[in-house]
Formats: C-alpha cells, structure tokens, sequence
C-alpha cells in the first residue's frame, strides 16, 4: 500500500502542489498526465531520488519520506529500461541482490522463478546492448523485481516500443502484477495502457486532478485536463472548469 | 506517339527514365562519397607512419647496436637510472589513480561555487611550460613554507632531491592528464543510471564502484596511460627541480641526455630503445588488463 499526502516540491520552474494519492494493496494504479504534468517527478519523490520539500509518503504503513531509495525496497523501471550496458543480463537481473550482499549463487537461485515465469531464460547470456525492445522490458522488468519489492513504480515503460509489443509487455506487466499481488504506479499518457489499470489518477501542472476507475473519468471529467486527457469531446468540455494548478 | 501502353513506369516517374537508371560514376560522385574517408585515413596513416619510422629508424641506425644494448644491462649505474625510472612513474601512476579518478568525479558530477576557477587551475600545469613547473617547485622549497615542507618530508625519509622530488614534479605535471581525461569519461556516464543503480539498493559510492567507474573505465584508463607516459618521459623540470646526480636521481631520460652530451649516441640509442620497450609493454598490458577487444580490431 503507498500512501502519498500533501507532497509539495520544486524542481526549477515547476512546482508538485500538494500531490496525494492512495494505492491499495495488489492495486494497478495508472497515473497519467500530459508530457510535463509532473508525474515522474512523483514517481522520483515516491522512489526517492527527489525529496520533497513538505508532505508525507508511506509504505505499508511505514513514513519513508526521509529514507534513502534502497531503504524503501521499491522496484523502479525508468522509461528506458536503464539496463546497465557493462552487464549482461543474469548480472542486471541480479544487481540488486548482489548490491545487497546476497551471494551470487543464491542471487542466481532466487531470481530463476522469475526469469522463468518473465520467459526470458534464453536471454540470460546475452548483451543487453543486443536485446529488442521488448526483451529489455522484460529484462528491466525482471531487475525491477529481483529483490521482491513492496511496490512497483513503472515510468511509462511502454512508450518506447511499437504498438504489437506495447499490448504484450501491457499484457505481461499485468499478469505478473496479479501473479505476485504487488501494489503498482504505472505512469503514462495513453488511453490504451489506462484499460489495464484498477484505477486511473489524472495530474496537470502538478496537481493531481481527479482519481477513480477508467470508466468513472471518462463518463464524469472532473476538468478540463482529465477530458482532454480522456478525449471527451468539446461540448461537455465546455461546461468543465480549466482544473486545479492550471495557469 | 507513344501508345498509352507503352508508357512504363519510368515514364511516369517525375524525374523521366534516367531516374531509374543506376547511377554513372563521375570523379566529383567518388570524391562525395569517399572523400572524407580517405582525407582522414590518410592524414591517421601518415600519423603512425611517423611513429613508426621514428621506431624503424632507431632500430636500423648504424649507432644501435644489440650488444649495447645488452651492456645496458650490466652497467649499475644505468641500471639504477632505470630502476628509478620504473619506480617514480609508477608510484606516480599510483598517486595518478589515488587522486585523480575522485578528482574527475567531482568535477563532473558537482556543482559548487569556483567550480570553473578550480577546472582551470587543473589545466594550468598542461599549458605551462614543465620547465616553468621545476623553476616554480625550486622556488616554492626555497620559501620559508616550503622549507618547513622540505624538513617534514626529510623528517619521514622523503628526499625531495631523490626519488620523492621526483614524484612530486612527475604528479604534479601529469596529473591534470588524468583529471581531464577522468571528468570527460564521467561525463559520458549517464548520471540517471547511478540513480536507478541507488533505487536498486546501492549506496552512493556503491553505485560508484558498479556503474560510474566501470561504464568510465576506457577514458579513466586512457587518461592514467596519459598521465604515466608524461611521467616517465619527464626530464627538463626534473633538471631544474631535483637536479641529475648520477645513482641517486637520474632517470632513464637524463641518462639519454648525458650520454648524448658525452658522446655517448650508441649508450643513449640503446636508453631509448629500453624507454620504447617499457612505453610498448605498459599500454599493451594496460589494453590487456582492461580486456579491451576492439584493441585488436575485432
């Protein structure tokens, strides 16, 4: 469960207002928002690589707002895989065990569950350098999971790929969400990875808009920047206000 | 006429039927297309063959002689000169990855306030004259701070006339190589792979020692080879500084000069070939060491 309240925090000219949100446990949470809404900037205060400057950030429970990233135990996949390029797959996979001090037989044995139920065994000798797009998903997938995180935080990690392997590692992503019963954040700006989700949370100009079911959001816009988001059409954007934090 | 059958696809092309045609080869095409390539291979040959011919010419030189070069070896005091030439470059090189790996990290992962004044002051040593570094070392043991240095070091067995002065000016004028060539690899380093590498559960310098310094090992090591062939080559701020007393503080470059200077041309062919030998071995191990394959070509 990760419990997000009140986050405030400024990175140049652009402000996190007062951000919150809720994601229950074993939930697929999609925040979306458009390029520069500020949701990867919330993903990095939820991951810890930003502090924020007030507010308050939980993890089952637990007040992480001052703890180092490897102190949260999240999973954290970036856009771009950010698979290390020195490393050949079995040692990216591993790297958060061995960074742990977990020796490399047992790292190898704790992650082959995973790389098995990923399909992604014949890869393991392999570059990453020379892996497609897809594979090194599933590979950073895999990284992202090693160490049996308490949540997964997903940075639009579909936008790279074409559309066939979008709808796969989609597909992938949501499986293994529900075989492992993880709480997921899953940021992105398309509709079609939104279907996949429990919940659907909407940012703009750091404020975080509206929150509820894919259904409910597009039935219901909250503002404007959840309709056009949503692809509402003009009529009833009309009737909308602009929408919280928007200048 | 054509009939509108015999139209072909040529013809409805806008450009008409040479457009499909293969391309003719005219002097000006080959110089387009090949130009470059062959302009910047040429001067890179031209480059080696240089080196090269130095090499050749040392070796097929009526002054070099094998059986000299084999005496070299039986001659204390050369053998000292080359024994201290070992010892000072790499004990700098030593000092060189000691220091000079954090420093190029610093430099390119932080901002803080006289962060340009300091990246010059790097440079300084680099576009100095080394001489101008010796006579600037003299006159800084001279002064009463230096002194004091100088009774420090003599206090714990450092000789600033031997060996340790040595060091100090080989360091201080090889140095900024390092540096520079360590914060230029650093940089191609992307910083947010270091971040993943901390969400990962790393620490700070973990995340150094996994991701920041293997990622920049090729320039990190390119800068060290740097900074030890400057070292070993030194010679003129070594004069001025240390002074050359022969089994005490001469390196093989000094004996190179005083065989020279004696008349001695086939003592100093063979003192170079050896200094060639040692440049040879240390970057071949270097590239070894580093498990560089593309060295070869392959």
């Amino acid at each position: 469960m990760i419990d997000i309240r009140d986050i405030c925090l400024t990175a140049g000219k652009f402000q996190l207002q007062k951000a919150s949100l809720h994601v229950l446990p074993g939930e697929y949470f999609v925040l979306m928002g458009r390029t520069g809404s500020g949701k990867s900037l919330l993903l990095q205060c939820i991951c810890g690589l930003r502090r924020p400057s007030s507010g308050r950030i939980a993890i089952d429970g637990r007040d992480v707002t001052g703890l180092e990233p490897r102190e949260r135990n999240l999973g954290y996949m970036p856009q771009d895989t950010g698979l290390f390029p020195h490393m050949n797959v079995w040692r990216n996979i591993t790297f958060s065990l061995r960074a742990r001090g977990v020796h490399r037989s047992e790292a190898v044995r704790l992650t082959m569950p995973l790389v098995e139920m990923l399909g992604i065994a014949g890869l393991l000798d392999r570059d990453c350098r020379d892996l497609s797009g897809g594979e090194k998903q599933k590979v950073a997938l895999a990284r992202a999971l090693a160490c049996r995180p308490n949540a997964l935080l997903l940075d639009e990690p579909v936008s790279a790929l074409d559309e066939p392997a979008r709808v796969e590692v989609c597909a992938e992503l949501r499986r293994v969400q529900q075989d492992l019963n993880l709480s997921v954040i899953h940021v992105c700006h398309s509709l079609a990875e939104a279907a996949i989700a429990d919940r659907v949370g909407v940012i703009d100009y750091g404020q975080v808009q509206q929150i509820g079911p894919l259904r409910q959001l597009r039935e219901n816009p909250a503002t404007k920047a959840v309709a056009r988001l949503m692809r509402v059409g003009n009529e009833q954007r009309r009737n909308l206000e602009p929408g919280t934090g928007s200048p | 006429m054509a009939s509108p059958d015999e139209i072909t696809r040529a013809d409805n092309d806008p450009a008409g039927p040479a457009a499909l045609a293969p391309p003719r080869w005219s002097p000006l095409r080959i110089i387009r297309r090949y130009g470059l390539a062959v302009v910047t291979l040429s001067f890179l040959a031209a480059f080696a063959g240089m080196v090269l011919a130095i090499i050749i010419a040392n070796i097929f030189s009526r002054f070099f002689h094998f059986a000299t070069l084999v005496e070299l070896f039986h001659k204390p005091l050369v053998v000292a000169a080359m024994k201290l030439s070992a010892v000072t470059s790499l004990t700098t090189l030593g000092l060189v990855v000691l220091f000079c790996i954090p420093a190029g990290y610093a430099l390119s992962r932080y901002r803080f306030f006289g962060h340009a004044v300091i990246d010059t002051i790097i440079d300084m040593p680099i576009v100095m004259p080394p001489l101008a570094i010796g006579v600037s070392l003299l006159v800084l043991f001279a002064s009463t701070p230096g002194r004091w240095l100088g009774e420090r070091m003599d206090a714990v067995g450092l000789d600033r006339n031997a060996a340790a002065g040595i060091v100090l000016c080989q360091f201080l004028l090889s140095a900024p190589f390092a540096i520079r060539a360590a914060k230029a690899a650093f940089e191609g380093v992307d910083r947010r792979l270091e971040d993943l590498a901390l969400t990962l559960g790393c620490t700070r310098w973990q995340a150094f020692w996994k991701v920041a310094l293997p990622m920049a090992r090729g320039g990190v090591l390119a800068g060290c080879v740097m900074a030890w062939a400057r070292a070993v080559g030194l010679y003129g701020p070594l004069m001025v500084f240390v002074g050359c007393v022969r089994g005490k503080s001469e390196v093989l470059p000094n004996t190179i000069y005083l065989e020279v200077s004696t008349g001695g041309l086939e003592v100093a062919l063979a003192a170079t070939m050896v200094m060639i030998a040692m440049a040879g071995a240390a970057l071949v191990l270097i590239h070894a060491v580093a498990g560089s394959k593309r060295w070869w070509g392959i």
